[in-house]
């Protein structure tokens, strides 16, 4: 029978030798990661309640980031509680080192045919690594805990299939903004969306994270890509095993709820206007907008590959006066990394802002997050109102070159003119 | 269960529930600004059993598990959309708020008084005496719904197997 690459990991899951979509079924949790906003402060009292301990703390990957790092008396209080939690527990525990959905599979955690569940909406994130990987809330999170199943239902599976390869200066990011304006904010339908094509065959995995992790904002449960060598090197760089992944893919033939055709040769750099995510359109469309504040960060856009992306733009050019220029590498190690190539050295002769390796602004958090009035053009996933700070701040989304070439600008514009008046100058 | 139904469009964002200003000041104060944005009113004129009905996408948006709480806190009895989103549909349940699929909402009207019957999925207006169809719960949410949401359900469980 064909079947999609989501009912393969979920009948393996529950148990089963096939699994149909709309059917409800309980599943093992291969994995569960939690983070210290929505983990142990909150799931403890519901294990507490119950009376019992965690069905695995060898499947418990705890991820120091929300709250990192701990300037304000609150945030200090719960990194403390987080840290006694990890002791306690004794769980796998990054304190510091980076923003969850990167750290996790940076450290080897994630393994194609996985069914994991994590404590953020973003967890998405790790279909990029071909396991089944979704954020629940806290709740249910103490449950999983508690007794290492979930139960889902199975889902349909919406394919976007990208053919043909991007152009410079036009990412991952691009095709999302661009995908979250043509099916919106619930396009996905919270079935399992799945990615394939050449441009995607052709992309890193950094860039590969980027679409799981934006997942999310199509509404999707999950973001898909099939392993293949690609995946299995990075899985093996990471230190993990990426075991028996060739069988893990969608045949051809399976039912699909909906299949999406774009071309990747033909995307323009895209910016999402305030205050969603779905309203995408190419930057050249985009209104003349001056810009406050440009933003570098997030799991979504600030992992070692959107760094060194907008470093390029940056290098040997400055950042428009009255603009300011944050940075906030996505992990600790993407940063070091960035560091030995150059990368960083390239922000701070620009002028910007080197923030902590943690969710930040993103999440509204920490001393740079926007004041009244301000406009900020943001390499992250969501623009909703008043998420990054005042409620009335204006949010816009794009990708790490857009940001950059804005910044420069000092107002929303397009990468590729940069890109290309350097080659002139090479 | 009965009571009259408020009324609310699509798109329905888990901050209107639960506005992110107010997170800090605990279930309390969330709850009585629950959905102000959309209809200032809500929280101060919602009795316990009334329902909400909306159109599609109800609950998009953050993972916040308190946009349900607030709903319960206010004593609304379910939640009857179009569609939902997954997280929020999810938490509601774990939390004991029953949410159901309706595919056509146009026969509810705001201020009606309706009861629900959640085993049949069955919506019926009290003064015409019109009955509005409603998906079927799957049968696992059905027994955790009863128990009272997840916490309960598995409180229960676990004393089934020291019991053994
Ligand atoms: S960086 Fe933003 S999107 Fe990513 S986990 Fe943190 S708060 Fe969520």
């Amino acid at each position: 029978m064909n079947t999609t690459l989501a009912q393969k990991i979920i009948a393996r899951a529950a148990k089963r030798d096939h699994v149909t979509p709309g059917e409800v079924v309980t599943a093992q949790v291969d994995l569960a990661m939690i983070h210290d906003s929505g983990g142990p402060r909150r799931v403890e009292p519901i294990l507490q309640e119950l009376g019992v301990g965690l069905f695995d703390a060898d499947k418990v990957v705890l991820i120091s980031d929300h709250f990192v790092p701990g300037d304000t008396e609150e945030g200090a209080q719960i990194l403390e509680l987080t840290r006694q939690w990890a002791k306690k527990r004794q769980v796998a525990f990054h304190d510091g080192e980076g923003i969850c959905h990167v750290v996790l599979p940076e450290r080897g955690h994630l393994k194609p045919g996985m069914l994991v569940v994590g404590g953020d909406s973003h967890s998405t994130t790790g279909g990029a690594f071909g396991t089944y990987m979704f954020g629940i809330g806290a709740t249910e999170m103490a449950g999983v805990l508690a007794t290492g199943e979930i139960w889902l239902t199975v889902p349909k599976t919406i394919l976007i299939e990208w053919r043909n390869q991007l152009s410079d200066g036009v990412t991952a990011k691009d095709m999302m903004l661009a995908i979250c304006g043509k099916l919106g904010m619930d396009g996905g339908r919270y079935q399992a969306v799945e990615y394939c094509g050449d441009a995607i065959a052709a992309l890193s995995m950094q860039e590969r994270m980027t679409l799981s992790n934006m997942a999310a904002e199509l509404g999707g449960q999950a973001g898909l890509i099939a392993p293949d060598e690609v995946t299995a090197s990075y899985i093996s760089n990471a230190g993990g095993d990426a075991g028996e992944w060739q069988m893990l893919k969608t045949d051809s033939g399976a039912p699909l709820m909906a299949h999406h055709a774009m071309d990747a040769a033909e995307l323009a750099p895209q910016a999402a206007a305030p205050h969603s995510p779905a309203n995408a359109a190419a930057v050249g469309d985009v209104e003349k907008t001056s810009i406050d504040v440009a933003y570098i960060g997030a799991c979504t856009g600030a992992k070692y590959e959107d760094l060194k992306n907008a470093a390029s733009i940056l290098q040997s050019r400055s950042v428009k006066s009255g603009v300011e220029l944050l940075v906030a590498p996505a992990s600790k190690r993407d940063q070091q990394r960035a560091e030995k190539d150059g990368i960083m050295a390239v922000f701070e002769a620009a002028g910007a802002q080197i923030l902590p390796n943690a969710c930040g602004i993103c999440a509204g958090y920490g001393t740079h997050r926007l004041g009244e009035n301000i406009t900020c053009i943001s390499s992250t996933a969501r623009n909703f109102k008043g998420r990054m700070g005042a409620a009335s701040s204006n949010v816009w989304l794009a990708s790490p070159f857009t940001v950059v070439a804005s910044a420069i600008a000092g107002e929303i514009a397009d990468p590729r003119t940069f890109l290309s008046s350097k080659e002139r100058l090479a | 269960m009965s009571g009259r139904i408020f009324l609310f469009g699509d798109n329905i964002d888990t901050d209107q529930m639960a506005p992110g200003k107010y997170m800090r000041g605990g279930l309390e104060m969330l709850a009585a600004h629950c959905l102000e944005g959309v209809r200032a009113d809500f929280a101060s004129t919602v009795r316990t059993g009334d329902i909400v009905v909306a159109g599609r996408n109800f609950g998009v948006g953050s993972s916040r598990e308190q946009a349900a709480e607030a709903l319960i806190h206010l004593g609304i009895a379910a939640v009857i959309a179009q569609s939902f989103a997954g997280i929020f549909y999810r938490n509601a349940t774990n939390l004991g708020l029953p949410v159901l699929v309706c595919q056509d909402i146009s026969a509810l009207k705001d201020g009606a008084h309706v009861t629900l019957v959640l085993d049949a999925g069955q919506l019926t207006l009290s003064e015409t005496g019109v009955t509005v169809p409603l998906d079927p719960l799957p049968d696992n949410l059905k027994i955790l719904l009863a128990d009272g949401g997840l916490i309960p359900h598995l409180k229960k469980r676990f004393a089934r197997e020291k019991n053994k």
